[in-house]
């Protein structure tokens, strides 16, 4: 079935005429309705809107006019990125009936790639979580144990890869939502370099950390998806100007062997013992392809959620004001004042964990605190990184474990400190603003996914594509599939 | 665990949030933020002697764009998701008596 094919393969049966776009899609729809009641990945999804995209790609290839790989390939955004005419909900009751008016930049590069958008996926409210267990509309299951969590907060995109409802999809990634959920689902996720990807159109979290990036089965489709999505674009000013390369492409010329650079600091207390073996024999792999492995330092890892939890939810207090029930989402009709709609609009309108990193960000912004919280953190964020940039004087990357823990219980973290410290491998990377990659690397004996993060230097995805192109394409996880 | 800072006065954060929080949140946020609290409190044994603080991963500023007039919404797309709206404007409560 083509639902579970990596999208290199999906893109050739397209263009052998195996399959036809509609066929596909139609596939996808099928599938899509026989299972997301059970792993609840899609918020919503548009069949007609699906449909016409379908029938005019399988134009475009008759006429021989096909866009490239993405041409007809179903493609699934998390509920956050705008798709003009389409629902945004981030999962929120405060956006239950918002209409995006516009595309976002990475929805309008996909749309002019070709991609036929199927879904919108389910995720932790307004990305804020772990789990996807904090979403208005009900937690996304594992499909590869219901009874788990899909990983967050891009779990809806994670999961609708791995249940086989869409081909690949795009997530977002502010402390490690995207590479946990695809280490989760046995999946290759990318968070880019800072500013590679335009966040234009984009419902803004922690927007110094926030990047938008592919979910997708193997480490070659993911290149292709960020081929489409980068570049520099005018309505991001903090997106960079520089020339794209073609990421694919570049799998192929091999510039190892590598020296690859192994944290000392993520291999310590609370690393799940399957993980660590799964991660180890993924170094061992390297190593017998002749690359040089060494053990690098990252003295300043442990403060790492802690400089989140204040960096984030600071950035998040503020970006939270613009929903205030004037001029579009969720409006108290309880309200008789103008300061009373504020507040209650937003008391109704925000789940719990939103609202609790609102006060929280509120708290350490505020007057008298703020050089004791915000300032301080962001000092020691300076550390993190520079810890990342001596490491790169004796590496090309770094190799570690995605996630301490496999896909945990529904229910599992009984305080949210507790949730937030499963974070602490992917954090550094967003703290830093680096590029950094999950790709499966095994599972554990009860059969859940395990995955293996790879770390690269600023702008060098192609690099960084490479290296884990040279281990995806020796092993075959991808074909690991479900029992759905 | 309810490690209540003392200077986390829950009462006037939900008011600067502008988040009208039931008397359950209140106290269970206090609480859980307390927590929170206390773990980042371990920033405090980094020396941070002479850092500069890092706001953005990469840091670029100044960005200038052309002031050219580009295409926008019409007033229709604009004001489609506003919850209450009259004569191309947004309705909202009396604000002044």
């Amino acid at each position: 079935m083509p639902i579970n094919l990596p999208l290199t393969q999906v893109s050739s049966q397209l263009d052998s005429r195996a399959i036809s776009a509609v066929e596909l899609l139609q596939a996808c729809i099928d599938r899509t309705k026989a299972v997301d009641s059970r792993v609840g990945a899609f918020n919503s999804f548009d069949e007609a809107a699906a449909l016409a995209q379908a029938r005019a790609s399988d134009e475009r290839r008759a006429a021989g006019k096909t866009l490239g790989p993405l041409d007809g390939i179903p493609v699934g955004l998390k509920d956050i990125i705008s798709v003009k005419d389409q629902p945004l909900t981030a999962s929120s009751k405060m956006l239950a009936n918002y209409i995006s008016p516009y595309d976002a930049t990475v929805t309008r590069k996909l749309r002019e790639a070709g991609a036929v958008f199927w879904g919108r996926l389910n995720l932790d409210e307004f990305a804020m979580g772990s789990s996807t267990e904090n979403s208005a509309m009900g937690p996304t299951n594992n499909p590869y144990d219901l009874a788990r969590v899909a990983g967050g907060s891009s779990g809806g995109s994670a999961a609708a890869i791995a249940a086989g409802e869409v081909t690949a999809a795009l997530g977002t990634d502010t402390g490690g939502s995207i590479r946990q959920p695809a280490s989760f689902c046995n999946l290759v996720g990318l968070k880019p370099t800072y500013g590679l990807v335009s966040r234009y159109g984009v419902s803004a979290y922690a927007s110094s950390l926030d990047q938008v990036g592919p979910i997708a089965r193997t480490v070659e489709d993911a290149a292709i998806m960020l081929s489409a999505i980068a570049g520099h674009d005018p309505l991001d000013s903090t997106s960079i100007l520089a020339e794209i390369p073609d990421y694919r492409a570049a799998l192929h010329q091999k510039k190892g062997p590598w020296r690859l650079g192994v944290p000392k600091e993520y291999f310590g207390d609370g690393l799940d013992p399957e993980v660590a073996a799964a991660v180890q024999t993924a170094i061992n792999f390297y190593k017998n392809q002749g690359c040089e492995i060494r053990e690098v330092s990252l003295p300043h890892t442990e403060y790492g959620i802690a400089v989140y939890y204040i960096v984030a939810t600071a950035e998040c207090s503020s970006n939270m004001a613009r929903f205030d029930g004037i001029r579009y989402g969720h409006r108290s009709t309880a309200a008789t004042d103008a300061v009373d709609i504020y507040s209650k609009t937003r008391a109704e309108g925000f789940g719990e964990e939103v609202k609790r990193r609102i006060i929280l960000g509120t708290y350490v912004l505020s007057s008298g605190y703020y050089d004791a919280y915000y300032l301080r953190a962001q000092k020691v964020r300076t550390l993190i990184r520079q810890d990342f940039i001596d490491a790169y004087k004796q590496v090309d990357a770094i190799i570690a474990p995605t996630s301490p823990t496999p896909a945990f219980l529904k229910g599992s973290h009984k305080t949210p400190l507790e949730a937030y410290l499963g974070d602490i491998y992917t954090i550094g990377v967003n703290m830093a603003g680096l590029p950094g990659l999950s790709m499966p690397c095994g599972f554990t004996q009860t059969g859940l996914p395990i995955g293996v993060q790879l770390i690269g230097q600023p702008f060098k995805e192609a690099e960084l594509l490479s290296i884990a192109h040279a281990y995806d394409s020796a092993h075959d996880w991808a074909k690991h599939l479900p029992n759905l | 665990m309810a490690a209540t800072s003392p200077n986390l006065d829950i009462e006037k954060l939900a008011s600067l949030a502008r988040i009208d929080l039931a008397p359950d949140e209140k106290e269970k946020f206090a609480a859980q933020l307390g927590d929170v609290l206390k773990y980042v409190d371990q920033l405090k044994r980094v020396d941070i002697t002479g850092i500069e603080p890092t706001a953005h991963g990469f840091p670029i500023s100044n960005v200038w764009a052309e002031d050219n007039v580009t295409p926008g919404f019409t007033a229709d797309e604009a004001l489609r998701n506003a919850p209450a709206q009259r004569d191309n404007m947004i309705s909202v409560p009396k604000v002044v008596e």
